[in-house]
């Protein structure tokens, strides 16, 4: 079963390879219907694996299994949050896949087969980064996903923003990418190894940590943190997911960012986590600042935003800000609820995506001004949309509910009011959206450009050929699976219980903490979603009270769209790391 | 952001991130220093295996899981600028005019093009064995067709360059790859392990297992990886032209 | 001497980074990007460097008679040249299209998302 692992990668890559290979012979719905049956197949393999890998295995790549405690080979690592990272990037490809069928424009001169392939070598990427157990495969895959990315994110090479924003993606992250290698080197140049472990041993056994180990974490962790859009690296994310087509948007959002968060938890866990590596509270501090910020942040932008697929994008980083202070406390119940909240939230965002898109396609905008009122007749999108809020502000019994809920109770005191007030204000903020749209509520607002430093959504071209007089069901199924799986994380008895046992059993020291609804939990979740619910409707009644003010025009001038200020950020950010990590080095 | 704050924010993170990076300088082994213990074990296994260039062994062998992501990584690549650069509906194709070429440089492009060509089969061919492998000579081999472009023109190049063709053979090498990786597995050891075939003798072309297999693959992706990417590239310069106010 | 070598990669990168973070042209920009990471090149290079060692080629090398240098950072700098050669192609083809699209490569001109 162990030497399954590999095939996790391999059959995405091979599956893209053949439709590359055969896609000028085979007309559209085949070459779909290949690239379906493969993401499938990478799923379900996944999830097999899944459920076999208690104990978690480790397996060597080329059967380099290591002599006298030593090899010379890749070591991946089957457990259970690392396939289950798989399984779920996996398994939105092929939410994906069916959500893209008959649906883009022509396909590049009469290749049928490059959009499915280009996405499966993502799917490719992200489960390769999922397993990896060696510092430098881990970077290779990381790599594949970016450039995966980078071409599907400007995949809409007529539009102008599209082209924009995949450069200023592929910029970032892969200047990201490069300061993660040259943390990389520093580790091989101290200890001789590569495999996570291996570091981690070799680092442990130099003793007390110097310089070396800070700025090999400073810039490992810059790289990750770039994909994990944490503030102030976050800049890069709203320009792509505003931009990319839908499918890509979903698992954008969906796997991809929160597969920077895993990376980080993966990375402390076996590389810095013992004592010649970063101590624990200065891990603490610097992750639960810098997610914080990127709570508040992402919150505050995603509440000003009116272009639907920026305002989900800015949800997502404050989102993510809420994952890394989760994975920040270092506390095993945190990272089973995490592990749920990432579950439920994937299942949300993408289905909220998907959403957007058909309106896109339907209407050629996502401004919510400029759609006041004109999606009344798609009633069930707007059901999904509703409910897809309601996800995100955490209602029980959804998954991210769940997740939040036993999250807060392991973070307690004044991060449980970010918690909450985070998925409160983004949650509003898609309400006000489904208030406006769907139902017309509120007066019409007006259509031109308030401060004049805004992405309106207007101008926006449907991805597909024409305007969509009918929405295919493939598009309003895929959301609502995507939501019924979100709700499924939450309800299904046993579920959190298998989750926090997988997770628990190679993170957190072996302690096993339990997840579980709790009285307050489901308080809370409650109170968020009341929250979220009275400030959509105050922002749809009142909306001069609730308009951006000039005092927050700054924050919006910080997201210029220029890649050179982007580029300083990172190295602002890669300061800021350094600075926060580095007191309790200098104590010892 | 005005210019000045941007360079603010250069001057202050650049300043930290290069005092960082001094102290951890100062912290790294001195430079040419002997403790490289994975590299020992590397020249051992290379050895072992009878593979004569200890990277090819790196690259095809002990971290051929690596190597199988690099070459994806061109892949995608390759069909993610295919679909960047594609033919879009407001443009259109003009045929490329026929240039003059001096003399000697289309008689010194022709002559040199065999050789180019030989230089980079050679190259692949002997990856196990000396410096060199799949990657440098699949770029001289992709190279080196170009050099008609130089000699004589684009529609000469293109003649010899069906890039259709070209983009399939790349799919075929990258799943060659890939189902050498599978027989190993399917044969009762791991995935890419390098356990099909014995391991020759020493030092010569047949040596290392499947380390010219999978070397072999990687060249043949690459030519035609170079040549696919060039042609994305030089059909957007020469051919695609912006229609007219259409 | 003993940590230039390492102190120039770290330099190489910083340069990078500026002419990043500066440029007035997006060409110039992916090619400041390939000079981030040529830091990475020297990085490598210099970590695995051995005093008097030769390359790690045995066909014409006795096993044994001569140190070599670490031949794992050259492979790793070999894949770390193909991805970034790569990621530049893609990064060029969307300057392509930026430039088709919006009629200019300056990114100080690039105004379409802000906000």
């Amino acid at each position: 079963m162990d030497d399954l692992l590999p095939l996790l990668v391999a059959v995405p890559l091979l599956g893209a390879a053949l439709l590359v290979a055969g896609g000028r012979l085979v007309p559209r719905p085949v070459a779909e219907t290949v690239g379906c049956a493969v993401a499938a197949t990478t799923a379900a393999l996944a999830l097999v694996l899944l459920l076999n890998s208690s104990p978690p295995f480790l397996e060597w790549a080329g059967g380099w299994t290591p002599v006298n405690g030593r090899s010379v080979g890749i070591v991946l690592i089957g457990d259970g949050p690392g396939l289950g990272m798989a399984a779920l990037a996996s398994l939105l490809t092929l939410a994906a896949l069916a959500y893209s069928w008959h649906y883009f424009d022509e396909p590049p001169s009469g290749h049928a087969g490059s959009f499915p392939a280009l996405l499966l070598l993502f799917q490719g990427g992200m489960c390769g980064f999922a397993i990896a157990g060696d510092l430098f495969n881990a970077f290779v895959w990381f790599e594949l996903m970016g450039v995966a990315a980078y071409a599907l994110t400007g995949h809409r090479v007529e539009e102008a923003r599209a082209v924009q924003g995949a450069l200023t993606f592929a910029v970032v992250t892969s200047l990201g990418a490069y300061a993660l290698l040259m943390g990389i080197g520093l580790l091989y140049a101290r200890t001789g190894e590569l495999g996570m472990h291996a570091i981690g041993r070799g680092l442990d056994a130099h003793g007390r940590p110097d310089a070396l180990v800070l700025a090999a974490f400073v810039l490992v962790m810059t790289g990750l943190l770039v994909k994990a859009a944490a503030v102030p690296f976050h800049f890069w994310l709203p320009d792509a997911h505003a931009v990319a087509p839908t499918p890509v948007c979903m698992l954008l959002s969906g796997v991809m960012v929160e597969l920077g968060t895993f990376g980080v938890w993966r990375v402390y866990g076996t590389v810095f986590a013992g004592p010649g590596g970063v101590p624990a509270p200065e891990f603490e501090r610097t992750l639960v600042t810098l997610g914080a910020l990127a709570a508040v942040i992402g919150a505050v932008m995603c509440w000003y935003q009116r272009h639907i697929k920026r305002l989900l994008a800015y949800s997502t980083v404050a989102h993510t800000g809420l994952f890394l202070i989760g994975v920040g406390v270092l506390k095993p119940e945190a990272d089973d609820g995490i592990a749920l909240y990432l579950l439920g939230h994937a299942g949300v965002k993408a289905a909220l995506f998907a959403c957007a898109g058909i309106l896109l396609d339907r209407y050629g905008s996502v401004d919510e001004h400029a759609l006041h009122g004109r999606a009344r007749e798609l009633k069930g999108v707007a059901v999904l949309f509703t409910l897809g809020g309601l996800g995100l502000a955490g209602l029980p019994p959804f998954g991210t509910a769940l997740g939040k809920s036993v999250t807060e109770e392991a973070v307690g005191g004044p991060l449980t009011v970010l918690y909450v007030a985070a998925s409160a204000v983004t949650a509003a903020a898609v309400l006000r959206v489904a208030g406006r749209v769907f139902l017309g509520l509120g007066p019409k607002p007006a259509d031109g450009t308030g401060s004049g430093y805004e992405t309106t959504g207007s101008g926006e071209r449907p991805e597909t050929r024409h305007r969509l007089s009918r929405i295919p069901d493939t598009m309003t199924a895929v959301p609502a699976v995507l939501v019924a799986g979100s709700l499924a994380v939450g309800v299904v008895p046993g579920f959190a219980k298998v989750v926090a046992h997988s997770v628990n059993e190679t993170g957190s020291a072996g302690v096993a903490a339990s997840a579980h609804w709790t009285p307050a939990g489901v308080l809370l979740g409650l109170l968020s979603t009341l929250l979220a619910g009275v400030l959509a409707l105050l922002a749809v009644t009142r909306p001069k009270t609730f308009a951006a003010p000039d005092r927050a025009l700054w924050l919006r001038r910080l997201q210029s769209g220029h890649v050179g200020d982007y580029v300083a950020w990172v190295l602002v950010g890669a300061t800021v790391l350094g600075a926060l990590t580095l007191p309790g080095l200098l104590g010892g | 952001m005005s210019r000045r704050f941007r360079l603010w924010l250069v001057a202050v993170g650049g300043a930290g991130l290069a005092a960082l990076f001094t102290a951890a300088a100062l912290d790294l082994p001195a430079f040419g220093g002997d403790h490289h213990p994975y590299g020992d074990r590397a020249v051992h296994a290379s050895l072992s295996r009878h593979t004569a260039n200890v990277i090819a062994s790196v690259n095809f062998d002990q971290r051929a899981f690596d190597t199988l992501g690099e070459m994806t990584i061109l892949f995608a690549a390759v069909i993610g600028c295919g679909a960047l650069l594609r033919q879009t509906r407001d443009e259109h194709r003009a045929t490329p005019e026929p240039q003059e070429v001096a003399r000697p440089v289309r008689r010194y492009a022709l002559l040199v093009l065999p050789v180019a060509l030989l230089t980079g089969l050679y190259v692949i061919a002997h990856g196990q064995l000396s410096p060199g492998g799949g990657f440098q000579g699949g770029v001289v081999a992709a190279t080196s067709l170009h050099l008609l472009y130089l000699g004589a023109d684009y529609r000469a190049l293109e003649r010899v360059r069906p890039v259709a063709l070209y983009e399939t053979g790349d799919a075929v090498a990258t799943s060659a790859y890939v189902v050498t990786g599978l027989a190993a597995l399917i044969g009762g050891s791991a995935f890419l392990a390098n356990t099909l075939l014995p391991y020759g003798t020493f030092n010569t072309l047949s040596s290392g297992g499947t380390v010219p297999l999978l070397n072999a693959a990687v060249g043949m992706e690459v030519a035609c990886a170079v040549v696919v990417l060039l042609a994305r590239f030089l059909d957007q310069a020469v051919e695609i032209e912006e229609g007219n106010g259409t | 001497m003993g940590v230039l070598p390492y102190l120039v990669a770290g330099w190489v990168f910083l340069t990078g980074c500026y002419g990043l973070a500066t440029s007035r042209n997006l060409i110039h920009a992916v090619g400041c990007l390939s000079v981030c990471q040529a830091g990475t090149y020297v990085l490598l290079l210099a970590v695995g460097y051995r005093h008097d060692a030769t390359a790690p080629v045995f066909s014409d090398l006795k096993p044994g008679s001569r140190p070599v240098v670490d031949p794992l950072v050259q492979a790793l700098t070999l894949t770390d040249v193909v991805v970034g050669a790569t990621v530049t192609a893609l990064l060029l083809a969307l300057v392509v299209q930026i430039s088709k699209r919006h009629g200019t490569v300056d990114p100080d001109e690039l105004s379409e998302l802000r906000g």
